[in-house]
């Protein structure tokens, strides 16, 4: 084992370093430094810190709860449609108390008519769609997140759809839950994300010739800086972050 | 290139092409013979009676509305593209303005939030959750209170607007005496409060609540047995159980529908499973059934607010972990609220290591770890959801905001589509959204 452990001196690239805290999640960006320095003007001596940020990853069972209880269903709805759960559900993630489901985007309509109509599953509220754009998850930097509310049985589960950004499509759900209408208008107008099968897949919220998808990590804030008692502040979006 | 119907000249800036006759004259012709009474009427963006800058496009036949859709987004002001070049700290400042009218739920979601993304949910002391309950009941009242007044106002009932604003009135005292502000408070805080009760804020809430006592009753006498208000409201904007599921509405238009859903009761949060009070509902599916679970939820709220007088005990409004909480020591000086001089004068003159953990927490923030977290609270207005993500910095990755106003505002077709232009007022009116809270 000892012959595999890379060298932190040697090699930089963030995968190979020691001490990973939970090396199985997305990968979303790789930190580098500690103070937000950019220009090298970093003295602090943690300049060469390289650490990668990943997102929780897959759960194994037992979930916990009623997790279980909804995934067994789940699977077990799918099956009795000729459909392999493998091939639907890419992982779940089981993280601070909720449940997530990463669904192949094909299976999406299928698998949500299924939480919806089970009677024992029964998430007959859907609270729309959140666009997230990860620009550093490379072939899934947008995704679209869906939460299901089950009043029948008191739950709430989390669905999770990711497409590139060379092919930004995601089927629409409008036909299983009508309220995802406006919300799934609002996920294309901020991220770009084309729901296909929405009746009427317009912007909602920009004027309908806006250029560009505004939310998206790639598109700039915009601002000005402004003088405040004799100082220049800078824009927001050029000020220091330590993230 | 040129067609009959358009000629094109060369100028200095490019081919200039000129439109003329052809199919125009066949469509202005069938579209004039095809109904003589159809219009499609422009209803705002600036109409007094839309609720800001909704902007509603209304097909009508006569006096009946065949079609409505909603135009919106006049309001759109990017809070949250903005939260992402903030710390999870300041993002309170822009929550609060979402849906001006209740600024609390969207502070205390956020904030409820970013506490389960750091696992601080259950240090949060008792007290700044007691507070927090407070701050939301009232709010709850202030809100309704406008929905009725402007409502009414609407229906051309101006004694029920002035009584909706004058007791509104006393609540917005209530805010500024205890948050310095009357709208915009930004005082719910991740991990707590930024400041405990100011002295005199429980005599003054508990006079509140006893005048409010002796308001509410003339809601009842002046609206919910009169007949004009009755026919005015009665059978108009129906929606029932399976509209509302389907279009995701929540809040009170599911409440006026016969269900009992309210997420302080099946999901609650800041120990609402404590506090006793009950869940009001109306089985007519109509704005007059959403008008009386709005009175009732009114009455309740006292009941809850009164609840949280009588359970506040002395002790600390923010967690213990000097790591997330606000380092500010804040005291009234006489140039207005401010960090306390003892305070500066203790981590100036004696503790650098106070100093230093004062600058960087307010500079560069905390750390949240990376993951993702979906808080709900029952605002007055429905189901009001925050999706936060952290990338494991100082700054929110991304917030998404569920704002119930959004998703109700969609069944203004169904509860329109049909009726008559003036039901169409009193149907936008019992959805009661906010533009700021739709358009974010």
């Amino acid at each position: 084992m000892s012959d595999e452990t890379p060298n932190p001196d040697k090699d930089l690239s963030a995968q190979n370093l020691p001490g990973q805290r939970g090396d199985h999640g997305e990968e979303v960006r790789v930190q580098r430094g500690m103070f937000g320095a950019q220009s090298g003007a970093d003295t602090s001596g943690y300049g060469g810190l390289v650490r990668s940020v990943r997102l929780p990853g897959p759960a194994s069972r037992p979930y916990g709860g009623w997790f279980d209880e909804v995934a067994d269903e789940l699977e077990g709805a799918l099956e009795e449609q000729g459909l392999v759960p493998g091939n639907a559900i890419e992982r779940t993630v089981v993280d601070r108390g909720e449940l997530t489901f990463h669904i192949e985007r094909e299976h999406l309509v299928r698998v949500a008519r299924t939480l919806r109509d089970d009677p024992a599953l029964r998430f007959e509220l859907c609270t729309g769609v959140s666009g997230v754009h990860y620009p550093g998850d490379k072939g899934r930097e947008l995704h679209a997140v869906y939460h299901l509310r089950s009043l029948t049985h008191g739950r709430l589960i989390r669905l999770e759809v990711s497409a590139p950004d060379a092919d930004p499509h995601v089927p629409s759900l409008v036909a299983v839950y009508p309220t995802n209408d406006w919300h799934e208008r609002e996920a294309y107008d901020f991220f770009g994300i084309v729901f296909d099968g929405h009746p009427a897949l317009t912007r909602i919220m920009m004027p309908d010739d806006w250029q560009g998808h505004p939310q998206r990590k790639d598109y700039p804030l915009g601002g000005i800086a402004v003088e405040y008692k004799g100082a220049q502040i800078p824009a927001p979006d050029q000020r220091r972050s330590y993230s | 290139m040129t067609t009959p119907s358009a000629s094109a000249r060369e100028t200095t800036e490019g081919t200039v092409y000129t439109v003329t006759g052809g199919d125009w004259d066949e469509v202005v012709r069938s579209a004039a013979k095809a109904d003589d009474e159809r219009i499609v009427v422009n209803m705002g963006p600036q109409h007094p009676s839309t609720h800001g800058v909704l902007r509603l496009i209304l097909e009508i036949d006569g006096e009946t509305v065949t079609e409505a859709r909603c135009g919106i987004g006049y309001l759109h002001t990017g809070i949250e593209k903005n939260l992402e070049y903030r710390t999870w700290t300041q993002g309170t400042t822009f929550v609060t303005r979402m849906d001006y009218l209740t600024s609390f739920y969207n502070e205390t979601a956020y904030c409820l939030g970013v506490e389960k993304l750091l696992g601080i949910t259950d240090q949060v002391p008792d007290r700044a959750s007691v507070i927090r309950v407070l701050l939301m009941e009232l709010n709850r009242l202030s809100s309704h209170l406008v929905c009725i007044a402007t409502g009414g106002m609407e229906l051309g009932a101006t004694t029920i607007m002035i009584y909706g604003f004058r007791d509104r009135e006393m609540i917005l005292d209530l805010y500024e005496l205890i948050t310095g502000l009357r709208m915009n408070h930004a005082f719910i805080r991740p991990g707590g409060l930024a400041q405990d009760l100011p002295p005199g804020a429980v005599d003054a809430v508990r006079e509140f609540v006893r005048t409010m006592r002796k308001n509410l009753p003339e809601y009842d006498k002046l609206a919910t047995g009169n007949p004009i208000f009755k026919a005015r409201m009665q059978d108009v904007g129906h929606l029932d159980l399976t509209g509302c599921m389907a279009l995701g509405a929540t809040g009170p238009i599911l409440r006026s529908a016969g269900l009992p859903h309210d997420l302080r009761k099946t999901d609650p949060y800041c120990g609402y499973e404590t506090y006793d009070f009950e869940v009001p509902t109306a089985d007519s599916c109509d704005a007059y059934g959403r008008f009386l679970v709005r009175l009732e939820e009114m009455r309740q709220s006292l009941r809850i607010v009164e609840q949280c007088l009588d359970r506040l005990e002395p002790g600390p409004v923010m967690v213990g972990d000097k790591k997330i909480a606000w380092p500010a020591q804040l005291a009234l000086g006489p140039d207005g609220l401010g960090n306390s001089l003892d305070h500066i004068k203790k981590i100036m003159g004696t503790s650098m290591e106070a100093l230093i953990h004062h600058f960087k927490l307010v500079t560069e923030g905390f750390r949240v770890p990376p993951g993702q977290a979906y808080v709900a609270v029952e605002s007055p207005k429905g189901e009001l959801g925050v999706h936060v993500v952290s990338d494991g910095g100082t700054r929110p990755f991304r917030v998404h905001y569920r704002d119930p106003s959004f998703t109700n505002l969609q069944a203004m077709a169904a509860m329109c589509e049909g009726g008559q232009v003036a039901d169409v007022i009193v149907a936008v009116a019992s959805i009661d959204p906010v533009m700021g809270g739709v358009d974010r």
